[in-house]
C-alpha cells in the first residue's frame, strides 16, 4: 500500500520542522512556523486570486467567441498582475457622511472569513493549516462571516443602492446557507465524520458522490447551486445587479477597499469548489483502483496537489459555464428556488441518505471487495 | 396532488432546458473565435471599398495626372481641408494656361465627406482605404497630393 509519491511536499514540510524544533525552544518554533503558514496562505491567496482573474476573463471570452487579453505578455498572462498592481495603487477615494469606522471595516470581514475558510482547506496530502474534527462546520461557519462584512458595507455606504444590494445579499445568503450546510451533512451522515481530512482518506477507492450514489449527486448539484449563490455571482448576482443597483453594496468603495471584495469574490468561488472538490470528488485523493497496483503507482506519481487543483479548476470551469449561460434570477424567483425547491429536496435527501446508510446501500457496503478502504 | 405530480415534472423540465442552455454555450465555447488582432493581421485585413481614410491623386505611369487645377474641390470643401495652388504657364502657341502648382490636403481637418470627390469634374482625386494615418506630428497630416513633377495628363483625341 505504500507508493512511491516523489513530488510530494510533506517529507519537506517534516524536515522543515524536525529542523525548527531542533534548534529552537518549543514556543520559538511553533510561532515561525505559524508564521510561515500565514504567509504561506496568504500569497497562496493572493495568486490563486490572480490565476482566477485571468481564468475568468479567458474563459468568458471563449464563451463570447472572443480571445480575452491577450496583449500583456504570452497570452495575456501578465494582464492580472498588470491590474492587481493598479488597483494597489489607485487612491482610496474618502466619501463624506459615511460611517466612518464601520465603512473601513467592512471589507475586512469580507477578506477575513474568506481567507479563514481558505486556510482549513486541504491542498494536498500533509498541505492542511489546521484540520478540525469539525472541519465542515467551521468551513460553513466561517464563510458565513462575510455576510456581516457586505451587510456593513451596505448599511454604512449611505447610499441607497448599496443598502438595497446588501439586503438582497443578506437574504440570499442566509437562504442559501441552509441548502448548502444540508448538502454537506447528506455527505456527513455518509462518511460519519466532519474532520476533512478524514473525508479525504474515506474516498481512496470511491468517490462521496459515487459512494452515496443518487442521494449524493443531488446534495452535489444542490451545494454547486448554493454555492454559486453564496458567492454572490451570476446568475444569482443580483445584491450587485449593475442595471438596476449601479455595484450593490460596493458601490462606494474605491481602490484597494474595493480590490478586498474582488478578491473574496474570486476567492469564494474558488473555496465553494474546493469544498465540494473535498467532501464530493475525493479531494486530493489520485484515482485509485483497488487491486491494481502499478495504476495506483502511476496515479500516485502525480502529486496529490495537482489532484485538488484540477478537480477544482473542473468546479470552476463549471460555475463560469452556468455564469455565462443563465440570465439573472428575479429576487422573489431567486428565494422561491431555495425555498420551495432546495430546501424541500435537501430534507427529504438527507432522509434518503440516512435510509440508504442503515439499509447498507452505499457502494463501499455493497461492494466491499472493489471500493471498501 | 395533481399539483404535487405538477411540482415534480416542473423540476425535471426545468432541469432539462437549463441543461440545454449549457448546451448552448458549450457549442459556442469551442466556435471559431471572432477577434481580429490587428497588427498581426495586416495581411489578410480586409477593408471595405467604400471606406473613406485618404485623398489620393492617382498618378499613371508617366507621372501624369488628371487634375486641371480648377479648383472645384476646394470651393465644395465644407470645411477648407483643401487648397488648389495654381500656376500659369505658357504654352508653345503663346497662350496663357493655368496649371496645378500643389494640391493641398490636411488629413487633420478632412471630414471624409466625399463631396470633392464626387464634383471633380475630371474624376482627379479618389479616397483610398489605407486607413494607418496616424503620425507623430501635426503638420505631417498636411499631404501634397500631385507627386513633384507630374503634369497634366493630355486630353484623348
Amino acid at each position: 500500500m505504500n507508493y512511491k509519491q516523489p513530488l510530494e511536499l510533506n517529507g519537506l514540510l517534516l524536515q522543515l520542522d524536525l529542523f525548527l524544533r531542533g534548534n529552537l525552544p518549543p514556543f520559538w518554533a511553533s510561532l515561525i512556523e505559524g508564521l510561515l503558514i500565514l504567509i504561506a496562505v496568504l500569497a497562496a491567496y493572493a495568486v490563486i486570486a490572480l490565476i482566477l482573474i485571468y481564468a475568468e476573463r479567458k474563459v468568458t471570452a471563449f464563451f463570447q467567441a472572443r480571445l480575452g487579453p491577450n496583449r500583456v505578455g504570452k497570452y495575456g498572462f501578465i494582464q492580472s498582475i498588470a491590474d492587481m498592481i493598479k488597483i494597489l495603487i489607485k487612491e482610496i477615494i474618502h466619501i463624506n457622511r459615511v460611517d466612518r469606522f464601520l465603512f473601513y471595516a467592512a471589507p475586512f470581514f469580507v477578506i477575513c472569513a474568506s481567507v479563514m475558510a481558505f486556510g482549513a482547506i486541504p491542498f494536498g496530502q500533509g498541505l492542511q493549516a489546521v484540520d478540525f474534527n469539525i472541519g465542515i462546520v467551521y468551513v460553513l461557519a466561517v464563510s458565513s462571516l462575510g455576510i456581516i462584512g457586505v451587510l456593513l458595507a451596505g448599511w454604512s455606504s449611505n447610499n441607497k443602492y448599496s443598502m438595497i444590494g446588501a439586503m438582497r445579499s443578506g437574504a440570499q445568503f442566509i437562504s442559501y446557507e441552509l441548502s448548502a450546510a444540508f448538502a454537506l451533512m447528506t455527505i456527513v451522515v455518509m462518511t460519519g465524520t466532519m474532520q476533512l481530512s478524514e473525508i479525504v482518506e474515506n474516498q481512496r477507492y470511491a468517490w462521496n458522490i459515487f459512494n452515496g450514489h443518487i442521494p449524493a449527486i443531488v446534495a452535489f448539484v444542490i451545494y454547486l447551486i448554493s454555492g454559486h449563490a453564496e458567492t454572490n455571482r451570476a446568475p444569482f448576482d443580483l445584491p450587485e445587479a449593475e442595471g438596476e443597483l449601479t455595484a450593490g453594496y460596493h458601490t462606494e468603495y474605491s481602490g484597494m477597499q474595493f480590490g478586498f471584495y474582488y478578491l473574496a469574490e474570486y476567492l469564494n468561488m474558488f473555496i465553494i469548489a474546493a469544498i465540494a472538490t473535498t467532501v464530493f470528488l475525493g479531494g486530493w485523493m489520485p484515482i485509485q483502483i483497488k487491486g491494481m497496483d502499478a495504476f495506483n503507482q502511476i496515479m500516485w506519481y502525480i502529486p496529490s496537489y495537482v489532484w485538488f487543483i484540477g478537480k477544482t479548476a473542473v468546479l470552476v470551469f463549471i460555475s463560469l459555464w452556468v455564469r455565462w449561460s443563465f440570465p439573472r434570477l428575479r429576487i422573489d424567483l431567486l428565494l422561491n428556488l431555495e425555498w420551495k425547491y432546495l430546501l424541500p429536496i435537501n430534507l427529504v435527501n438527507i432522509l434518503i441518505m440516512v435510509l440508504i446508510v442503515l439499509a447498507g446501500w452505499t457502494l463501499t457496503d455493497l461492494f466491499p471487495i472493489l471500493f471498501g478502504n | 396532488m395533481q399539483s404535487f405530480s405538477k411540482y415534480i415534472s416542473g423540476i425535471f423540465t426545468s432541469l432539462r432546458s437549463l441543461l440545454k442552455g449549457m448546451g448552448v454555450t458549450w457549442k459556442e465555447f469551442w466556435t471559431k473565435k471572432v477577434t481580429m488582432e490587428y497588427p498581426e493581421n495586416r495581411e489578410t485585413l480586409v477593408i471595405s471599398d467604400r471606406w473613406r481614410s485618404e485623398l489620393i491623386m492617382p498618378h499613371d505611369e508617366n507621372n501624369e495626372h488628371a487634375c486641371t487645377a480648377c479648383g472645384i474641390c476646394m470651393m465644395n470643401c465644407p470645411n477648407g481641408t483643401i487648397k488648389v495652388i495654381s500656376a500659369s504657364i505658357e504654352t508653345e502657341e503663346g497662350k496663357k494656361k493655368k496649371i496645378l502648382d500643389k494640391h493641398i490636403w490636411d488629413y487633420g481637418s478632412c471630414t471624409y465627406c466625399n463631396l470633392c470627390v464626387i464634383t471633380c469634374p475630371s474624376n482627379a482625386i479618389i479616397f483610398n482605404n489605407d486607413f494607418e494615418g496616424a503620425v507623430f506630428d501635426r503638420n505631417k497630416l498636411v499631404h501634397q497630393l500631385n507627386k513633384p513633377g507630374s503634369k497634366l495628363r493630355d486630353k484623348k483625341k
